[in-house]
């Protein structure tokens, strides 16, 4: 059981939270209402999503008070809770991925290392600044029209139409294409919490002398280049790119990793 | 340097493509919007796609069913993939389920983003009216609508929410038969709303009355037309000044105009 806390816990948030905002459009519910663009919290705290805000400000567009006070709640939200724990406690497409690497995995297609020449790990940075280029330009917020997560959350709420198609595709790319394709190369939504997660106060900590390098932790994580203290120094993950999803502490069999607060002074 | 120009290459050719996509799927006009939305080019830069206005009609006191007691189907829908209206903004289709123009207008005051406008649905006096919203124009088709046939209906009339104001019935002799009226319904499109009650209640196969979205169904005259007979109009031109705009004449057409073969 402890093998999998941080997973089983994860899978209750992101299942609870697409729940919650089902059974606002549903039942009528008044806690989690809207779509991750912008939601209401039990009927009055505004919430937005900072990436979704600032490609509708990109387009010129003077946005409602409600939403730059809930892209700022968000921002600071998962400043304290780890810029990508949207993405791995959150995000609904972050179970589809991890379903197409748990595949992917089962099928031995992780044999040979494979070398994506075009496609870098920073691709998603590239196309969050060109999502704002984009946006500006056409006049829409651009990452929207497109975006896997909100048509699959929309999906789950309203009904997914064609829309299936998009999802289905991401899980297709990550299982026979790219080894964590979606989430961590392409998508700029997670590029944005990233940017986030490096300031971060909850963080992974590693704990060298309890270490004994079995490398369970590089296996299942998603981003391992964040990993890159693992039997080296006693640190913390300060990588924006760790989601917080605490499979490494879920599967290290000798609690060399766990979550605690960052030392901002040490250097 | 070779890969930092090949990254610069596939951004800008992934910005073309991501450009000309957004551009095409942005291309509905066909669309009608809840109330209270913003000119259309600006609703879809403005609404952050969120569907609390769709959840906020599905979920209004108004919408249970009497019968069951449970809700029923809600007039806002939420595009999909398949819908062919960008995604994931709010919009409704007279014939499935009309705007039923609910008094407290519960859709409105939800958006966060600005993309629907509550003071443009509020009266003088700062309080919800949903009579000004303008969603759309109904727009009659006479040759398929029965009434301008001589056969008598006034399902449009009737089920307009603001009766005898959006839609009015003029009298009119029928010289086909000699001793009948046609009794035509003429929308204002000052007070129509656009709700679609009319459309969902017309008896014809395919709707003769139907609601079009206001870019689609009225024409522009222009501002260099003015209605001197109409006071505030008139006020347009007060301040005008006299343009003297001299074209120079040919002397010999006047003259010559019946022996240039020309004439038909």
């Amino acid at each position: 059981m402890n093998k999998i806390k941080y997973l089983l816990l994860r899978r209750f948030t992101q299942v609870g939270i697409l729940i919650l905002y089902f059974g606002a459009n549903a039942y009528g519910w008044n806690i989690l209402a809207g779509t991750f663009g912008s939601s209401l919290l039990f009927g009055t705290i505004p919430l937005a999503d900072p990436y979704t805000t600032l490609q509708v400000l990109a387009t010129g567009f003077v946005l409602g008070a409600d939403v730059l006070l809930g892209a700022v709640i968000i921002t600071f939200f998962y400043f304290i809770v780890g810029g990508r724990a949207f993405c791995s406690w959150v995000c609904p497409i972050n179970m589809v991925t991890d379903l197409a690497n748990w595949l992917r995995r089962k099928l031995k297609l992780d044999k040979d290392e494979v070398n994506y020449r075009f496609l870098k790990r920073n691709a998603r940075y590239w196309i969050m600044v060109l999502g704002l280029i984009v946006s500006a330009v056409v006049g829409i917020s651009a990452f929207e029209v497109l975006s896997p997560i909100t048509i699959m959350q929309r999906g789950i709420i309203f009904g997914f139409g064609s829309g299936i198609a998009v999802v289905l595709a991401i899980f297709l790319f990550d299982v026979f294409g790219v080894k964590n394709g979606w989430c961590g190369h392409l998508c700029p939504l997670g590029a944005s919490y990233s940017l986030i997660g490096k300031a971060s106060v909850i963080r992974v900590e590693h704990d060298h002398e309890a270490c004994t390098a079995c490398m369970e932790c590089k296996v299942v994580c998603p981003e391992n280049h964040v990993l890159h203290m693992i039997n080296k120094e006693s640190i913390h993950v300060l990588d924006g790119e760790c989601t917080n999803c605490g499979r490494c502490i879920d599967v290290c069999g000798d609690d060399a990793l766990k979550f605690s607060i960052r030392n901002y002074l040490k250097k | 340097m070779a890969t930092t120009l090949q990254s610069v290459g596939l951004t800008a050719l992934g910005g073309l493509l991501w450009s000309g996509y957004t551009d095409e799927v942005k291309a509905s006009p066909l669309v009608l919007r809840p109330p209270g939305a913003i000119k259309e080019d600006d609703f879809l830069t403005a609404c952050i796609k969120c569907g609390l206005c769709a959840e906020a009609c599905q979920n209004r006191e108004t919408n249970l069913d009497k019968e069951t007691g449970l809700a029923k189907e809600g007039t806002l829908k939420m595009a999909k993939g398949g819908d062919h209206k960008l995604i994931g903004t709010p919009y409704f289709i007279p014939t499935e389920v009309p705007c039923y123009m609910c008094e407290e207008i519960p859709c409105v005051p939800v958006c966060p983003s600005g993309a629907l406008d509550q003071l443009s649905v509020s009266n003088d006096k700062g309080e919800l009216d949903i009579n000004k919203a303008s969603m759309g124009l109904a727009v009659v088709h006479k040759e398929s609508c029965i009434a301008y046939w001589g056969i008598q209906c006034d399902a449009c009339y009737r089920a307009c929410p603001l009766l005898g104001e959006a839609i009015t019935i003029e009298m009119q002799r029928n010289e086909r038969t000699g001793k009948h009226t046609f009794m035509l319904p003429i929308v204002h499109d000052d007070v129509c709303t656009g709700c679609g009650l009319c459309e969902i209640a017309c008896v014809t196969e395919k709707p003769a009355i139907f609601v079009l979205p206001n870019e689609v169904s009225k024409g522009v005259a222009g501002d260099h037309y003015v209605k001197g007979w109409d006071k505030k109009d008139q006020d347009r031109v007060k301040n005008a000044k006299e343009i003297k705009t001299t074209t120079e004449r040919s002397n010999k057409s006047s003259a010559d105009y019946l022996n240039s073969g020309d004439l038909y």
